[in-house]
């Protein structure tokens, strides 16, 4: 039985005055005890969104959330808020993006750690400090109880994003989603905080959901791999497959298109034409069509289903890539 | 006569930190750049790649002089660039033009394309002649991929790609011989930037451009440059050719870097070495004495301590190195240690020391 079942989820933006958009369209994956899942795509593909949508975190006004997240069998989406509350932090923790603008910064470290085992495990103040040293520690931070006093703009970057991982870890949740979270980091740093991850999630047994743009950072962490382009999932393999025969014409054009660093230095890369503002609606056929190589009649005009490929793979593609063709 | 169109050296900027309420006292500098020595030569790519904080884009400014030096030489075809004042500074400004890293930010959001292009050929008076001066606009437009029609929109009509486009047409359209580009496709995604990186491959085959680009994305640097120079906190560590670079990194810091980076195929992941590098940048304000990298380096030894490694010249590749012992390393003679995890506190005055804290490094790196 999976640990998080998301099932066609899609969240409708409404604003007053202009026409509804549609940032995540019917997204379903499953995420196993243990397992690493990616969600992968550029900006404004609905993959933030879509783990703003499975943590409740996305405004009730405005927006028109539908849809399930089954967690261990239990609706999310139906829960109260203040229900809700006691499953997030406990069973899901969520790291962000930018660690600065999401730690409090007028709070020490230590009470904005201890907080979460406050609430959760009903710890006083004093054992939650205690024990958010050994937090610290275990995230790599020196000194730990020298910086439980001190404030976020005292951390560097990669210590900022290292306590939000002690505080998503404090109480030892199933699933952790992590939104981006070495994107605002160097590239040495970066290496850092992807190796500790790993290290935790293997040893904790803890679930992750890696959200990400970077397909370097997924190749070397995720067991399944989603891609997502304008709201919905075009393709879905094991990391290993994914990387060697990418079957959408997106999927093999965004793999095309990055500059390896151990490849041959080749004379031009290979690029997508357009920008996503080309895109059609879904209902009029394939999102990605007016940008595609390989695009046909049969990709314009109906709606193009999500197909089942092998190993719980899955393509949305009326003309895929064939197999043989190298990256 | 040497070919280089640039030579910068012993370039400095440092900036003063001031302090106090009526008395604005100096209490210190941020060694931003500190002694870089570099030449690129006409019609290449010299690519400087380094974390934030290294000083690259304040050493991009500093030869525009859009920050002045602080000490060090900058000739630009023969001229010396920092000698030159007031209005003949401005009319060499021509020659040298910049693309920005956020397209968004560096165009002003209520000027039209056509506003933000003409600003250029106003302030070198090459307005006056108006057919002239709209031919020149349409065909720069043109050669970024640009329709005429742009001319009278505003940037928030553009997609980020087409927005760069436009940061790029602004540069060309004085017909400049060296293009400065900080970090020019780091706020785009993906599939915009392959298209970016080929339109200023493009632009330098038709236009013989010469490029100093200034970037994090070491896969992305290496795919456009010929030349590329390591920064670490204010100077340059290691300078060769692109291809040189990456199957022989030389110092220490190159190979973290070059190790961090990562490689989209789970094949390679799977397998890689990494080489993790302990604790953050110290801070330029308050740098460690000798080799800047010795609070990191699994290789340090006393000698880096006290003495500061100069870039010279490794071997006949040309390739340069600053680091005392390149050669040891190189040839496994002197093996990496544990380093120390050392506190840094961005700002702070003085690293403690901590004793009992360790975070192991992976050191098990080949030697080639």
């Amino acid at each position: 039985m999976p640990l998080l079942d998301v099932r066609d989820l899609s969240v409708v933006f409404q604003r007053k005055g202009t026409a509804p958009v549609r940032a995540v369209d019917g997204v379903s994956f499953t995420v196993e005890p243990g397992q690493t899942v990616g969600l992968v795509g550029e900006s404004g593909c609905g993959k933030s969104v879509t783990s703003l949508a499975i943590m409740g975190l996305l405004p009730r006004r405005g927006n028109k959330v539908t849809g399930e997240v089954l967690f261990s069998d239990t609706d999310l989406l139906k829960l109260r808020p203040r229900d809700l509350r006691d499953w997030r932090g406990r069973d899901i923790g969520m790291i962000f993006q930018d660690p600065l603008s999401s730690l409090n910064p007028v709070i020490p470290l230590g009470v904005q750690v201890a907080e979460v085992l406050e609430r959760h495990q009903g710890r006083t103040r004093q054992a939650a400090l205690k024990q958010a040293r050994g937090l610290l520690d275990a995230v790599g931070i020196p000194d730990p109880a020298r910086r439980l006093k001190e404030f976020p703009h005292q951390l560097s970057g990669g210590m900022r994003q290292r306590a939000l991982i002690a505080i998503a870890l404090a109480c030892k949740p199933r699933l952790l989603i992590a939104d981006e979270p070495t994107t605002a980091l160097d590239v040495t740093i970066q290496a850092q905080i992807l190796t500790l991850l790993k290290e935790l999630v293997d040893d904790s047994g803890t679930a992750l959901v890696m959200i990400t743009h970077d397909l370097g950072v997924v190749a070397g962490l995720c067991d399944t791999v989603n891609v997502l382009y304008a709201g919905k999932v075009v393709e879905r393999a094991h990391r290993h497959d994914l990387f060697a025969e990418p079957r959408h014409p997106y999927t093999h054009g965004l793999l095309q298109s990055v500059p390896r660093l151990d490849a041959d230095r080749g004379e031009r890369l290979h690029q997508i034409r357009g920008s996503v503002s080309d895109n059609i609606p879904w209902s009029e056929g394939c999102a990605f069509a007016p940008r595609c190589d390989r695009v046909i009649d049969d990709c314009i005009g109906d709606t193009v289903p999500l197909e089942p490929t092998y190993r719980a793979g899955a393509l949305r593609c009326t003309n895929p890539v064939p197999k043989e063709v190298p990256v | 006569m040497s070919d280089a169109l640039v030579e910068i050296d012993d370039l400095k900027v440092h900036f003063p930190i001031k302090s106090g309420l009526l008395f604005d006292r100096t209490v210190g500098y941020v060694y931003a750049v500190d002694g870089v020595s570099l030449k690129i030569s006409r019609g290449e790519t010299y690519g400087l790649v380094g974390e934030s904080g290294c000083g690259k884009s304040t050493l991009g400014r500093g030869l525009l002089r859009l920050v002045e030096p602080t000490s060090g030489r900058i000739t630009f075809d023969g001229t010396d660039v920092r000698a030159l004042s007031g209005e003949r500074m401005r009319l060499f400004r021509r020659r040298i033009q910049m693309v920005f890293q956020d397209p968004m930010s560096s165009l002003d959001p209520r000027q039209s394309v056509e506003s933000l292009l003409v600003e250029g050929l106003k302030a070198q008076d090459l307005h006056r002649n108006k057919a002239e001066a709209q031919k020149r606009l349409r065909s720069t437009l043109d050669s970024v991929g640009l329709p005429a029609s742009a001319l009278t929109k505003y940037p928030h009509e553009f997609s980020g790609g087409q927005r760069q486009r436009i940061g790029i047409a602004r540069a060309l359209v004085l017909g400049p011989e060296l293009i400065v580009a900080d970090e020019p496709v780091s706020a785009l995604d993906v599939s915009i930037q392959a298209q970016v990186v080929n339109l200023l491959g493009d632009l330098q085959d038709s236009l013989g451009l010469t490029y100093l680009v200034i970037a994090h994305d070491l896969a992305v640097i290496r795919h456009i440059s010929d030349t590329i120079g390591v920064m670490y906190l204010g100077s340059l560590v290691e300078e060769a050719d692109a291809d040189q670079l990456y199957e022989r990194p030389l110092h220490p810091y190159t190979r973290a870097l070059l190790s961090a980076v990562p490689i989209p195929d789970p094949r390679v992941e799977d397998r890689r070495e990494r080489m993790l590098l302990v604790g953050d940048l110290p801070s330029p304000a308050d740098p460690p004495s000798g080799c800047r990298f010795r609070t990191r380096c699994p290789w340090s030894q006393t000698r880096c301590a006290e003495e500061r490694p100069v870039l010279r010249v490794f071997d006949d590749s040309g390739q340069r190195v600053a680091c005392h012992f390149a050669e040891q390393i190189h040839s496994g003679e002197l093996t990496p240690h544990e380093v120390r995890a050392e506190l840094v506190r961005p700002g702070a005055d003085a690293a403690p020391a901590v004793d009992n804290e360790l975070i192991p490094t992976r050191t098990d790196l080949p030697t080639q």
